[in-house]
């Protein structure tokens, strides 16, 4: 028996990666900005994103969304609703968005033309851990937390919290009767990312969105 | 949750090293499998380990052994001027100077190292 070692040194995720840089190099040369959405169920990514859509079109921005979920198309009809188009991914099952499902629905996407979009969103399935290690060739990934969650989430989760570029805070309507304890939790976000940018928002009092909606307008016109 | 996506991607590449080794007799079969996986890289190895045997099933890797290399978070301290390994994922700070780092250096690794095969019956 003759045996040896080989050497290969390469990625797991290989094919994802090379998907999700022949999609960034796409973003780029059309020019739209793309986010990636990540957070638990039930954060309010579909609510946050459903206001986000819709002011940005009445500020004259052109914008889409792709939505993914196990099943259901209920956020695509949700976030329809702002008039902008959206299409919902069914991942049956599957715990995440890869980089081949986003070139697929970017695809066979009728009417939309990368080129003619300022912003592209991802709302990512509810999960804070897998959806981290799937590059989709986005230009910012935010992850979300809502006041409900327990200002500790970032400790628990820290391979998701650290990949972030952007963290949003949600339904800081309710902080107050939620007993949300604000500091602690901006500074657990800044122990797992420092320095990252951190929006408290509601979407359904529109508190924050301002700040936000400034901050994508300066990364569209300065990275994009 | 995605390892079963994961090994069924390893064994493939395996796969696919295998047939593509030019001094490879064709019936070579693999022992092991080593990989390097950061601790951020969300992958639990027990889980990989746990798909292992029914992935590899009926391949060259029917019967081999997955060793996972796992890598602590090393930042870098930009006071100091050195990278830091870190303890844990707590807290991204220097253990030196206390100082937060927002740089990683190491963590996010998710690779195929290496792997040690059996060539079979070598011809002369």
């Amino acid at each position: 028996m003759t045996t040896r070692i080989v050497e290969l040194r390469r990625g797991i995720l290989k094919k994802n990666d090379e998907l999700a840089a022949g999609l960034r190099a796409n973003y780029a040369a059309a020019g739209v900005l793309v986010l990636n959405l990540v957070s638990s169920p039930g954060t309010g990514k579909t609510a946050f994103l459903e206001r986000t859509l819709r002011e940005l079109k009445a500020r004259g921005s052109r914008v889409a969304a792709l939505v993914g979920d196990l099943e259901t198309d209920n956020d695509a009809r949700r976030l329809a609703a702002s008039g902008a188009p959206v299409r919902q991914i069914n991942t049956h099952g599957i715990c995440h968005l890869d980089a081949e499902m986003i070139g697929k629905h970017l695809d066979g996407w009728e009417g939309v033309a990368l080129g003619a979009l300022d912003y592209l969103f991802i709302e990512n399935v509810g999960n804070l851990v897998c959806p981290s290690s799937y590059d989709l060739g986005e230009k910012i990934r935010v992850v979300l937390l809502s006041v409900t969650e327990g200002e500790d989430k970032p400790l628990k989760y820290p391979t998701m919290f650290n990949s972030a570029d952007a963290a949003v805070i949600t339904k800081m309507d309710i902080a107050e009767p939620c007993g949300f304890d604000r500091e602690t939790a901006l500074r657990n976000i800044n122990e797992i990312r420092p320095g990252i940018r951190i929006f408290e928002t509601s979407a359904k009092t529109g508190a924050g969105m301002e700040e936000w909606l400034e901050y994508l307008a300066q990364e569209r016109a300065g990275r994009s | 949750m995605h390892e079963l996506s994961l090994v069924t991607s390893i064994v493939e590449t395996v796969v696919e090293t295998l047939a593509a080794l030019p001094d490879s007799s064709g019936s070579a079969r693999v022992l092991e499998v080593r990989l390097r996986v950061g601790a951020l890289a969300s992958v639990i190895p027990e889980s990989l380990e746990f798909c292992w045997g029914i992935v590899s099933e009926g391949t060259p890797l029917e019967g081999s052994r997955l060793v996972v290399d796992v890598l602590p978070v090393v930042v870098h301290c930009a006071p100091c001027g050195q990278d830091a390994t870190l303890d844990g994922m707590q807290s991204f700070r220097c253990p030196r100077c206390g100082e937060l780092c927002a740089e990683i250096r190491q963590g996010r690794e998710l690779e195929i190292d290496s792997i040690e095969i059996d060539d079979g019956e070598v011809k002369p």
